[in-house]
């Protein structure tokens, strides 16, 4: 396939390994934001094939895996109502709640259903009149735009049947609440290329001034990867520390305009719980005041709930490149993709799932 | 920038699962390792002596006379749409149980089939999809040997489901299983993978796709019959539900057999790779109804392979890897980038991804 064939080439990928090879002089802790990514080098088989000085570590980029336990448990409880037609992407379905999943709800009689695009919600609100239509508006910045798009087109028909659950976060801070932990040893990171797309990279420019630390905005193809890696380690043999673009066919500094108006339409910077990390400050993106009525859980009110949280699981430390998903003494054993213990072996994004499918 | 406070990263977990099913969920019926739990963790002890003796495509009941074995296989239909570019339910129905016959090298008899019709079925339809079925099973050179039909009211079912039970003769001297494959065989698939899988996904969610892509449902047994002539067979499988990447493990765990597989060799139809890049399959996991993969020893692995590229239903028969060894069931992917990775089963429903 054209644009993609280019970027899978074997004789470009063992050029790039070789370079690599050559340049990297000692010990470095580089961390893939993105659970795309992730995949991606376990897929290639890639990471199998890089020096061993070079460590990779997984970010907290997969949208399933972060949201929290909390939203799961009251989208669960919104989709349990009768009167609901309850809509998400399918991966959000599997993920575990306290005590049940989304898909379970919908084997005992509620109505779930996959959609591909939050705009199919909108048209599902439009044909149900009677019935309510909830969209669970996970993800980063990617999905964002489409979800304001939905929220903002329900405003313009007059469609008071559609509402959504807010858990949408944003790359930045999470980047920042990594750095600024003490125990922190990242020392270079791969941005999301297509959040990138979205938002540009003209916010990670502080973030690699003030914390020192190489940030290479790097797509999703083996040849892409092994690009970034490249120069990321260029920057940290060379002591520089600066916001680069290896995915330049995508991306420019200033993102998409159009999209970042959708989302400053519906959305304003909350602070929002990250799940397995915890509350990081302005992270998320909740609906507007003027926006309310959309809002499902004050729609619903749905209250009351208890969430719990396992022992066993260490997703928190692994989703902050912290330990390994091999390090966690459940994995492959207590949590497997069909029995998971958390949410990075769920997900199609999921760091522990990425292991567990390629790697074990 | 916003100022930060340091987030508290202390006692940071992950959520307790709810790790019993209580009931069944779309997943158990994906081909993938929930359906396996759904066999191994349900039917198997609650069937108890009378449970199935193998999990092959279908069974081999040995006759009184020496040599002689008959093969018996059952399989129900639901698809939605009914139709689709390439087949419906009823082509599916006839082409999916001649084909476990197949698989164990039987040469198919007669076929039984069961509907289960929803009131209000226009009599239209059924008629196309009997007519359908017509022309498979005279393709397949079979008959309808019984049949059965029950009416259950709008909303029982969804308009028509159907069961299809063969009955097959495996011919003296053929041994074909699950459990046969050994060190040296050599693995063809028979033709282009997830054609099936992507038409019906894409007719059913009306995902646009502008492409002939078409099912590739057919009956193998003319197909296998031409191999068996040409050489030794050890294991025959059609990767339907699950995808090749599925059958392959359920391989080589019933003969616990390490195979490898070279990503570069699988034959991937573009329209099929574009959609699966696009809604973040692999195609490795998507169903295929009209294709097979046989592991077949290296001495005859030239000559089955140059016999199915004559046929019909084989002529994009291709070498995709190889049995590396015995003891430990493994499926080992050869990147095309020249890396390796594991394949495992799908854990449950394939899932478009999200970004």
């Amino acid at each position: 396939m054209k644009h993609l064939d280019e970027y899978r080439d074997p004789a470009q990928v063992k050029t790039l390994l070789r370079k690599i090879e050559e340049l990297v002089s000692q010990h470095w802790v580089i961390m893939e934001i993105c659970g795309g990514q992730t995949h991606s080098f376990l897929r290639h088989g890639l990471n199998a094939l890089l020096p061993p000085q070079i460590e990779l570590v997984h970010g907290p980029g997969c949208p399933v895996c972060v949201t929290p336990l909390e939203q799961i448990d009251k989208a669960i409880a919104i989709a349990s109502r009768p009167e609901v037609i309850f809509t998400s992407y399918g991966d959000m379905l599997r993920v575990p709640g306290s005590s049940t999943d989304l898909f379970s709800v919908r084997a005992k009689g509620s109505d779930v259903r996959v959609v591909y695009s939050p705009l199919e919600a909108v048209q599902l609100a439009e044909a149900h009149p009677d019935k309510e239509v909830v969209f669970f508006a996970i993800g980063f910045e990617t999905t964002a735009p489409a979800n304001a798009m939905a929220v903002l087109l329900a405003q313009r028909k007059g469609i008071t049947n559609f509402s959504i659950i807010t858990a949408q976060v944003r790359v930045p801070p999470a980047m920042e609440a990594i750095l600024q932990a003490e125990s922190c040893r990242v020392q270079g990171f791969l941005a999301a290329g297509h959040v990138c797309a979205v938002m540009g990279f003209h916010e990670y420019l502080p973030l690699a001034e003030k914390y020192q630390v190489p940030i290479m905005v790097t797509g999703f193809e083996p040849v892409d990867l092994l690009q970034g890696l490249y120069a990321t380690i260029r920057q940290l043999e060379g002591g520089q520390a600066l916001v680069e673009n290896q995915y330049q066919r995508t991306v420019s500094q200033q993102g998409n305009t159009a999209a970042q108006q959708s989302i400053q339409q519906a959305f304003r910077a909350v602070d929002r719980k990250w799940r397995g990390i915890g509350t990081i400050p302005q992270s998320g993106w909740g609906l507007r005041s003027e926006l309310a009525a959309f809002d499902a859980e004050l729609k619903f009110e749905v209250q009351g709930l208890l969430t719990q949280e396992s022992p066993l699981c260490i997703a928190g430390e692994i989703l902050q490149g912290l330990k390994k998903t091999v390090e966690c003494p459940a994995f492959g054993k207590e949590c497997t993709p069909q029995n998971p213990l958390g949410a990075p072996m769920v997900s199609s994004e999921g760091a522990c799932a990425a292991y567990y499918r390629y790697h074990r | 920038m916003t100022t930060m406070n340091k987030p508290d990263f202390a006692g940071a977990t992950c959520p307790t699962p709810h790790q019993a099913k209580e009931t069944v969920l779309l997943g158990h019926g994906s081909g993938g390792t929930l359906s396996r739990e759904l066999v191994e963790q349900v039917f198997l002890p609650e069937l108890g002596e009378a449970a199935p003796r193998t999990l092959d495509d279908a069974a081999i009941i040995e006759t009184a006379e020496q040599g002689q074995r008959l093969a018996l296989s059952t399989d129900s239909h639901v698809v939605e749409p009914l139709f689709f570019p390439g087949g419906d339910i009823g082509h599916l129905a006839v082409c999916g149980t001649v084909n476990d016959l197949a698989m164990m090298g039987a040469r198919p008899l007669a076929l039984t089939c069961g509907f289960i019709l929803e009131e209000g079925l226009p009599f239209a339809t059924l008629r196309q999809v009997l007519a359908s079925m017509r022309a498979a099973a005279e393709e397949a050179g079979i008959y309808f040997a019984a049949g059965d039909t029950k009416v259950v009211q709008r909303g029982s079912a969804d308009k028509m489901f159907i069961n299809t039970s063969g009955l097959g003769v495996v011919d003296q001297g053929v041994q074909i299983s699950g459990a046969n494959a050994r060190p040296g065989d050599v693995i063809i698939v028979s033709g282009t993978l997830g054609d099936h899988g992507i038409t019906v996904l894409a007719t059913r969610e009306g995902l646009g796709f502008e492409t002939d892509l078409a099912s590739d449902a057919a009956p193998l047994n003319h197909l296998v019959q031409a191999m068996l002539a040409a050489g030794t067979i050890h294991v025959l499988r059609d990767p339907t539900r699950g995808g090749l990447a599925t059958s392959l493990v359920e391989i080589s765990e019933q003969s616990q057999v390490t195979l490898l597989i070279e990503e570069d060799k699988l034959p991937v139809k573009p329209a099929v790779r574009a959609a699966c890049e696009m809604l973040g399959f692999d195609p490795l996991f998507i169903a295929n109804e009209g294709k097979l993969v046989a592991f077949v020893p290296p001495e005859d692995a030239e000559a089955v392979l140059a016999t199915m590229r004559q046929t019909k239903y084989g002529e994009d028969a291709t070498i995709i890897g190889r049995v590396l060894e015995a003891g430990k069931a493994q499926v080992q992917l050869q990147t095309a980038i020249g890396g390796t990775r594991l394949l495992d089963m799908l854990p449950g429903e394939l899932l478009p991804r999200i970004c």
